[in-house]
């Protein structure tokens, strides 16, 4: 289980102009629940992450794992950054990037070989083992850095923006694919997102934020039948009703209004 | 550039090989009767350079030069490497040491020599201690460089997956800042070169430098322009393995490039 | 301690470390100064090879005191702007000419590829037994030397024009010499202005090489003099000078490329 409780994040703190990002945040995620983050562009989505993810310090509040602070990047949590193209080592084939976190575990070279086989095939990335990432596409390159998160067998996920560069089709199918692999391992899933649709049509629950400096606006529970179709699913009245919803809450201006008391 | 058509890249093809050849037998056609004191038959240096390199003068004169370059290049280049990734890591220490070692690198090299004549002595010590010297400054500049420019989101990354601080320094910081190493690396060994012979020509009595200014003070034409044409091989020579080491090494570089484009 | 107390201090910190970091270029000099003063005084060196820091500069100091160092320093300069004015003059028509031409780049590509990496210092005899120890064979050298990198450049920069560019100025009617001066040219610029930055460097080496070894009047010649006469802190100090002048004309060539391609997105910095 993921808690936050009343994270704040101030950039440049003793400055003449200091940013205040996220003002107040809490937020808890239970296990295998798949809960997006969405927020006008300029709200702390990032920032939020990188805290969460033990990268970045917060300026008070905490986080919690399992009820363990995270201090530093947690062993049980991965992450799949937007920009697979600066994620992934261009010097290291395919199946070296999936390696190289996981030198450290010393699994042995078979046990190794097919964990590595395993998440490719699971991301349908079978043959693309000795390929470097940059011989493959957009959409390519970010199923390996999924498979890179999975191989390492973290309890939670965190996904910032991941489908933010590819093409819609290619979007649609990697959609499909989180979905599949959560049920599959069982994890749980923090996914930061700009697109409404793609929060509803994913989550559990959707947290939707104010611009900065960063409140949570409101959670809306997403009670749409599992598993999930990128067609059914978005014409059922229900989807609809939920991303317009989701919308007014995002574009509502009371919560600029309130954020900047 | 748009590619050309086919006919005219056949004939662009033979003009690439039937030019050098022409101006070769040209130069060799006006020089055959020797009337020129300062350009001799062409033939004769191509014979004198026989007699002289393949391979009398081997072990009296090219191999001491090139060892000297060697020894003194392959010195700076590991240290600056060392160094430079030290300073890379902190800013402030870059920030100190930045204006001195933009004064050392700016000082044109072989004003040197008289004062490693001074503090050393004539011997093949000074050449390789002021080849180390020279070759030192440009490699370090562009460590310190691609080691601070390493991807933010690299960075993010190891540390997320908690690679250890031996991998993340081989197999992340160096592989990133190895194509601006290799483009400081590859100023340095033009550097060498000149300080080779320089030095060969102030302050020895042996090494290829040495000869082709003896050569010209005792009028014996021939044999200068011989050792000319032969610094021309080893300068291209060495142009030339270090283009295919730096090609082997950074493949995945010119694959990046060539896919972004 | 209170809030206000807490971001006071937090204040504190980052004034201090922000004057850390405006000081440290200042620091470092100092330190390096500071370094070369000690360690000949400790013994550690022989002072009679490497004085004493404050020694070079004061003899360095003497020499402008009394305006010697003025005439080799204007020697040294001469033969680096001749040089490198004679290469922009060879290297910018011919590049411009081998860039645009395919045929020619082709003709020419074996002997470029060729000339490029010869030690230019391995024309040092040729110079002399053509020229005679004068100042012709110094520009000889700086030219020749400086001449490839400009050439290279130049040729990179005409051949890397966007094609689309010179299609829609060719689709307007642009006369061909009108899309030279107003598309080729200002997209080569920046190659241009690196390889003539370079030939710079190149340039000024050679030119001080020169005097070195000919003999050639110049700063090169002078640290010679110094060095045979025994005037061990009169060479340092026109090493220093030397150097400075290596530094002035590297900030200096930076500016000026700065200035002219202040419109070229390489030169925007801090947008993201």
């Amino acid at each position: 289980m993921l808690r936050v409780e009343h994270l704040r994040k101030v950039y440049g703190e003793g400055t003449r102009r200091p940013f205040e990002a996220v003002a107040d945040l809490s937020v808890t995620v239970a296990e295998h629940e798949f809960v997006s983050i969405v927020g006008p562009s300029g709200a702390g989505k990032t920032t939020l992450l990188k805290c969460v993810a033990g990268l970045l310090p917060q300026t008070s509040g905490a986080v919690y794992l399992d009820d363990e602070e995270v201090i530093g990047p947690p062993e049980k949590m991965a992450l799949v950054f937007q920009d697979y193209s600066r994620s992934l080592y261009p010097w290291m084939t395919v199946q070296d990037n999936i390696a190289f976190p996981l030198r450290r575990r010393k699994l042995g070279k078979a046990a190794t070989r097919e964990l590595i086989q395993d998440t490719l095939r699971s991301v349908g990335l079978g043959e693309a083992g000795a390929k470097y990432p940059w011989q493959l596409s957009g959409g390519m390159q970010q199923r390996v850095a999924i498979a890179r998160a999975l191989a390492y067998q973290p309890e939670i996920l965190l996904m910032d923006e991941p489908f933010a560069s590819v093409d819609a089709q290619t979007r649609a199918d990697l959609e499909d694919l989180v979905l599949d692999l959560r049920d599959r391992y069982g994890i749980t899933i923090l996914f930061v997102t700009h697109d409404i649709d793609e929060a509803v049509y994913l989550s559990d629950r959707v947290v939707v934020l104010t611009p900065a400096p960063t409140r949570v606006a409101e959670i809306v529970d997403v009670p749409l039948a599992r598993p999930r179709d990128q067609v059914e699913t978005k014409e059922q009245p229900e989807f609809a009703h939920l991303r317009a919803y989701v919308w007014r809450s995002i574009k509502r201006p009371e919560h600029a209004a309130t954020a900047s008391v | 550039m748009r590619a050309p058509r086919r006919p005219l890249r056949i004939l662009g093809v033979g003009l690439e090989i039937a030019v050098p050849i022409a101006v070769l037998v040209l130069w060799a056609v006006l020089s055959r009767d020797g009337s020129s004191f300062y350009f001799p038959p062409l033939l004769d240096i191509f014979r004198t350079f026989q007699e002289t390199w393949l391979f009398t003068r081997v072990g009296s004169d090219v191999v001491p030069s090139l060892a000297r370059l060697l020894t003194g290049y392959a010195i700076a280049v590991v240290a600056a490497v060392v160094i430079g990734v030290a300073l890379g890591s902190s800013h402030l220490l870059r920030r100190m040491v930045d204006p001195v070692v933009q004064f050392l690198r700016a000082i044109p090299p072989p004003v040197l020599i008289p004062a490693g004549i001074l503090v050393l002595g004539v011997n093949s010590t000074m050449k390789v201690a002021l080849i180390a010297f020279v070759c030192f400054w440009p490699v370090l500049l562009n460590t310190i460089d691609g080691v601070d420019g390493v991807d933010p989101t690299l960075r993010e990354t190891a540390r997320s997956f908690h690679i250890r601080r031996r991998d993340r320094l081989f197999r992340v910081v160096l592989p990133s800042a190895a194509p601006q190493i290799f483009a400081g690396a590859r100023v340095s060994l033009a550097l060498a070169v000149i300080m080779m012979v320089v030095s060969e020509m102030v302050a020895s009595t042996n090494g290829i430098g040495y000869f082709v200014l003896q050569s010209q003070r005792t009028y014996a034409i021939t044999e200068m322009w011989s050792g000319i044409l032969l610094l021309a091989i080893l300068g291209y020579a060495l142009n030339g393995l270090f283009l295919l080491v730096e090609r082997q090494v950074l493949k995945w570089h010119r694959g990046v490039r060539a896919g972004s484009v | 301690m209170s809030e206000a107390q807490l971001r006071q201090r937090a204040g504190i910190r980052i004034s201090v470390r922000s004057m850390l970091d405006r000081t440290a270029p200042a620091v470092g000099i100092a330190t390096a100064v500071v370094l070369f003063e000690v360690v000949p005084r400790s013994g550690l060196v022989d002072a009679r090879f490497l004085p004493p820091a404050s020694a070079m500069l004061r003899s360095l100091a003497g020499q402008v005191a009394d305006g010697s160092i003025w005439s080799p320093i204007g020697q040294t300069l001469q033969g680096w702007a001749l040089g490198l004015g004679l290469a922009m003059a060879i290297a910018l028509p011919c590049g411009i000419l081998i860039g645009s031409l395919y045929l020619l780049f082709m003709a020419t590509r074996s002997i470029v590829e060729f000339l490029r990496p010869v030690p230019s210092v391995a024309l040092i005899p040729l110079a002399v037994l053509l020229f005679g120890a004068g100042l012709e064979s110094k520009i000889f050298l700086a030219t020749f030397a400086a001449t490839w990198p400009i050439l290279l450049q130049t040729v990179y920069g005409v051949r890397d024009v966007d094609p689309v560019a010179m299609e829609t100025a060719r689709s307007f009617g642009v006369s061909a010499p009108r899309r030279l001066l107003r598309v080729t040219l200002p997209s080569a610029l920046p190659y241009i202005a690196t390889g003539v930055r370079i030939s710079s460097a190149v340039a000024l080496i050679l030119a001080v090489t020169a005097e070195l070894v000919l003999g050639n009047p110049g700063l090169g010649q002078q640290i010679n003099i110094a060095r045979q006469s025994g005037a061990v802190e009169l060479m340092y100090g026109l090493i220093i000078a030397t150097g400075l002048i290596g530094w002035g004309l590297n900030i200096l060539m930076t500016m000026l490329e700065r200035r002219l391609l202040h419109w070229h997105p390489s030169q925007r910095t801090g947008t993201r």
